[in-house]
C-alpha cells in the first residue's frame, strides 16, 4: 500500500511542480467551450439544449490530449523499466498511475466546469447532472486512455495515435454520459444511462490496469 | 580497503544459473548458447564490444526481455517474496523536478525501505550535501551515484549493472568498486556489463564473461 | 565463452514455421480461388437474374446481395484478428502474428464495401445516403477501430514487437465492441422512438433467400483466399526483411 500511495503521491508532485501542463489542460477545456457559441452563434435556448454535449466534447478531448504524458516520460527516462522490479505487481502500478492520472487531469476539469455552465446559459439543475456524470464517467475515459497511452509508449512517434484508437472505444462512455444528463426530448431515460455509465467506469478501471500492464511489458520484449 | 561495512543481515546462498540462454532484440540473435554460473559472493563482469549483447543480455536477466532459447535462474530465494534484483540501466530514471531526496525516497517507498535510510545512502554515494537540490540540476556524473544509491535503500541480492562506472570520475570508479564489494560481502550477487576496469580487492570473486563474436 | 558464427537456431526456429506453413498452405490457394470464382458466378447470376424485384424499392433490392455479406464479413474478420490475437499472447504463435496482420485490411476493405453498399442502398429507399442508424453507426465505429489498428501496424519498426501489443489493442476492442453495440443501439432508439428502419422485418421468401445464401459463401471464401494470399505476402515480406538485416549484421561484423 506504501508503495501505491508513494506512485500516487510522486505522480501529483510531478503534475503539480510542473503546474503549466495541469492548467494548460483546464484552458483547453474552457476554450472549446468559449468557441461553441462563435460557431453556433449566441442563442441562450440552443446553447443550453448543446451545452450538456459540448461540455462532454470538451472533457473528452482535453483527456485524450493529455493522455501521452501518462508514460512516456517514464520510458524515456527509464522508470517505466524499474518499475517492474518493484515489490508491487506491476498493474498495480499502472492502476495507481490511472488514478493519479484521473486526480490531474478529469478533476481540474470538472472543478473548471461551472465557467462553461455559465457561458453555456445551463441552468442548475442540468448543470448538477452534468457534473454528477462526469464524475462518474471520466474514470472510463481515463482508463480506456491508460490503455490507449500503454500500446503507443513503445512508438517512438506514437503522441497522436493514441486518441486516435481510443476515440471509438469511448464512444459509449460519450453517449451514456451525455444520455445521463437528458435535456432533449423524448424519454428521461437519464437514470438506466448513469447506471450504465457507472458499470462502464467500475469495468474499464477494473480491467484496463491488467491490459495497459500487459501492454507495456509485451511491447518492451 | 580496510573497513568493511556490512549492512545489515547477509544473504543465504544464491546460484544464478544460466543454461543455454539466447537473448537478442526484434528478431536479432545477440548471443547465444550461454551458460554460466554465478554464486553469493561473486561478480560476473560482462566484456565485449559494442553491439556485442551486454545490456541485452542484462535485460533478459531482468526479465525484461524474454529469451530466445534457454534461461536463468536464481536458486536459493523464495518464490514468493517478490523481486530479488535491481536493475541499473544507462537511464538513470530520474525526475528532474524532484529533490534528489525525494528521487531517492520514492525508491525506498516503492521497493521497500530494506536497506539504508535514504539520507545515509545519499551520504555514502557523495551526495549528501545537495540532498535538497532539483535532480535537473545533477551533473551527469551525479545523476549516476543517484541511481547507485537506488540500490542501497533497498536490500536485494542480485544485481545488474549496465555500465555503473558511464559517467562518473575517479572516487566514483573507487565508490562503484567499494559497493560491490560490500555487496559481494554481504553474500550478493553482481552481473555487470563495463568497459572500464573493475578490479575488486579480492580476485578471486571475479570472473568474466567474454561476449561478441570471435574473430 | 565466445559466440560462434554457427546458423541462428533459434531465428531459423521462428522463421521455419512460417516457411512451412506457406509451402503446406500453397496447394490449397489455387482450388479456393476456383471455389471463390464458382460461387460467385452462381450467385451474381441468381442476383441479377434470378431472384425478385421488391414491391417497394424495385431493383435496388439487390444491392443487399453485396452490402449483407460484406457487414457479415466486417465482424467476422474482426473475430478472426480476435482469435488470432489469442494465438500470438497465449500460444505465441508466429502464425498468428501474421493472421493478425494480414485480417486487418481486409476487414477494413469488407467494413468500407458494407457502408458505401448501405449507403447507396439508403439513397433510394430512405432518401439520404447516411442514417445514424444503430446498425450503421456501430458499423462505422468498427471501421474507424479496425483503421486504428492498420495505423498502429504502420507506426510500429519492430513487427515482431508490435504483434504483442496489437494483439492486446484487438482483444481489448473485441471485448468492447459488443458494448459499442449495445450504446449506440441504447443511442439510437432513444433519439428515433419510432423505428424507421429494420432490416429484421418481414421474413424473406425463399427467392431472396437463396442468393443470399451463395454470395454469403462467395464473400467468405473470397476472404478466405485473400486472407490466406496475404498471410503468404506477409510471410515472404518477414523473411526479406530477416535476410536484409542478416546481410547487415554480417557485413558489418566481417
Amino acid at each position: 500500500m506504501t508503495g501505491f500511495l508513494a506512485v500516487i503521491g510522486r505522480e501529483l508532485h510531478l503534475a503539480l511542480r510542473g503546474g503549466g501542463d495541469v492548467l494548460t489542460l483546464v484552458l483547453f477545456f474552457v476554450i472549446i467551450g468559449v468557441v461553441v457559441p462563435f460557431a453556433v452563434g449566441p442563442d441562450q435556448a440552443l446553447l443550453a439544449r448543446l451545452a450538456p454535449g459540448v461540455v462532454w466534447i470538451a472533457a473528452f478531448l482535453a483527456m485524450l490530449l493529455g493522455l501521452d504524458r501518462l508514460f512516456r516520460a517514464d520510458n524515456e527516462d527509464g522508470t517505466l523499466i524499474l518499475l517492474r522490479q518493484a515489490d508491487l505487481p506491476f498493474a498495480a502500478i499502472v492502476a495507481a498511475k490511472v488514478m493519479a492520472h484521473w486526480l490531474v487531469s478529469a478533476l481540474p476539469l470538472i472543478v473548471a466546469s461551472p465557467m462553461l455552465a455559465v457561458l453555456l446559459a445551463m441552468d442548475l439543475e442540468a448543470f448538477g447532472r452534468t457534473v454528477l456524470s462526469l464524475l462518474v464517467g471520466t474514470p472510463a475515459l481515463a482508463a480506456f486512455g491508460a490503455v490507449g497511452a500503454a500500446i503507443t509508449v513503445s512508438i517512438r512517434r506514437g503522441g497522436l495515435i493514441a486518441p486516435v484508437l481510443i476515440a471509438p472505444l469511448c464512444v459509449p462512455v460519450l453517449i451514456f454520459g451525455v444520455g445521463a444528463i437528458a435535456t432533449g426530448p423524448g424519454p428521461d431515460q437519464s437514470g438506466p444511462a448513469l447506471l450504465f455509465l457507472a458499470a462502464l467506469s467500475l469495468m474499464a478501471l477494473a480491467l484496463a490496469p491488467f491490459a495497459a500492464a500487459f501492454a507495456i511489458t509485451s511491447g518492451e520484449d | 580497503m580496510t573497513e568493511r561495512q556490512v549492512f545489515g543481515p547477509s544473504f543465504g546462498e544464491m546460484v544464478l544459473r544460466a543454461q543455454g540462454l539466447a537473448c537478442g532484440r526484434g528478431g536479432v540473435v545477440l548471443a547465444e548458447a550461454l551458460n554460466f554460473v554465478v554464486a553469493s559472493g561473486r561478480c560476473l563482469l560482462l566484456r565485449g564490444p559494442n553491439g556485442a549483447g551486454k545490456s541485452t543480455l542484462l535485460l533478459t536477466l531482468a526479465g525484461i526481455v524474454s529469451p530466445l532459447a534457454g534461461g536463468s535462474v536464481l536458486e536459493g530465494t523464495d518464490e514468493d517474496a517478490g523481486p530479488q534484483l535491481h536493475y541499473c540501466g544507462h537511464r538513470n530514471a530520474l525526475k528532474p523536478r524532484l529533490s534528489v531526496l525525494e528521487n531517492l525516497d520514492f525508491w525506498a517507498a516503492l521497493n521497500g525501505p530494506t536497506g539504508m535510510a535514504a539520507p545515509d545512502a545519499l551520504d555514502r554515494v557523495g551526495l549528501g550535501h545537495i540532498a535538497g537540490l532539483d535532480a535537473g540540476y545533477l551533473s551527469a556524473g551525479q545523476g549516476r551515484r543517484l541511481a547507485l544509491a537506488r540500490l542501497l535503500v533497498s536490500v536485494r541480492p542480485l544485481w545488474l549493472l549496465d555500465e555503473p562506472t558511464a559517467a562518473l570520475d575517479v572516487e566514483g570508479h573507487a565508490l562503484v568498486t567499494e559497493l560491490i564489494d560490500a555487496h559481494l560481502d554481504r553474500g550478493g550477487l553482481v552481473v555487470a556489463a563495463t568497459h572500464d576496469p573493475i578490479t575488486l580487492p579480492d580476485l578471486t570473486r571475479m570472473q568474466t564473461l567474454a561476449m561478441g563474436r570471435a574473430r | 565463452m565466445t559466440i560462434e558464427t554457427a546458423p541462428k537456431q533459434s531465428w531459423w526456429n521462428r522463421i521455419a514455421h512460417p516457411g512451412q506453413f506457406v509451402a503446406m498452405t500453397q496447394r490449397l490457394l489455387w482450388p479456393l480461388t476456383i471455389i471463390t470464382a464458382l460461387l460467385f458466378v452462381v450467385g451474381l447470376w441468381f442476383a441479377f437474374f434470378n431472384s425478385p424485384e421488391d414491391y417497394q424499392m424495385g431493383d435496388t433490392v439487390r444491392i443487399m446481395y453485396v452490402h449483407v455479406p460484406s457487414a457479415w464479413l466486417s465482424q467476422f474478420v474482426y473475430a478472426v484478428m480476435a482469435v488470432s490475437a489469442l494465438g500470438t499472447l497465449v500460444w505465441r504463435h508466429p502464425m498468428a502474428d501474421v493472421s493478425m496482420k494480414a485480417a486487418a485490411p481486409l476487414g477494413a476493405t469488407f467494413t468500407v464495401l458494407a457502408l458505401f453498399t448501405g449507403s447507396l442502398w439508403g439513397r433510394p429507399t430512405w432518401g439520404t445516403f447516411w442514417e445514424w442508424d444503430g446498425r450503421m453507426t456501430s458499423t462505422l465505429v468498427l471501421l474507424f477501430i479496425y483503421l486504428g489498428i492498420i495505423a498502429l501496424w504502420r507506426a510500429f519498426d519492430d513487427q515482431l514487437r508490435a504483434a504483442r501489443v496489437i494483439a492486446v489493442f484487438t482483444l481489448v476492442g473485441a471485448v468492447n465492441i459488443p458494448i459499442i453495440k449495445f450504446s449506440v443501439d441504447w443511442w439510437s432508439t432513444l433519439h428515433q422512438p419510432a423505428s424507421v428502419f429494420r432490416a429484421d422485418g418481414p421474413t424473406m421468401p425463399g427467392s431472396i433467400l437463396t442468393p443470399l445464401f451463395v454470395m454469403f459463401f462467395a464473400f467468405t471464401f473470397l476472404f478466405l483466399t485473400l486472407h490466406l494470399k496475404a498471410m503468404h505476402t506477409e510471410v515472404r515480406r518477414r523473411k526479406l526483411m530477416a535476410l536484409e538485416r542478416q546481410a547487415v549484421q554480417a557485413g558489418v561484423s566481417a
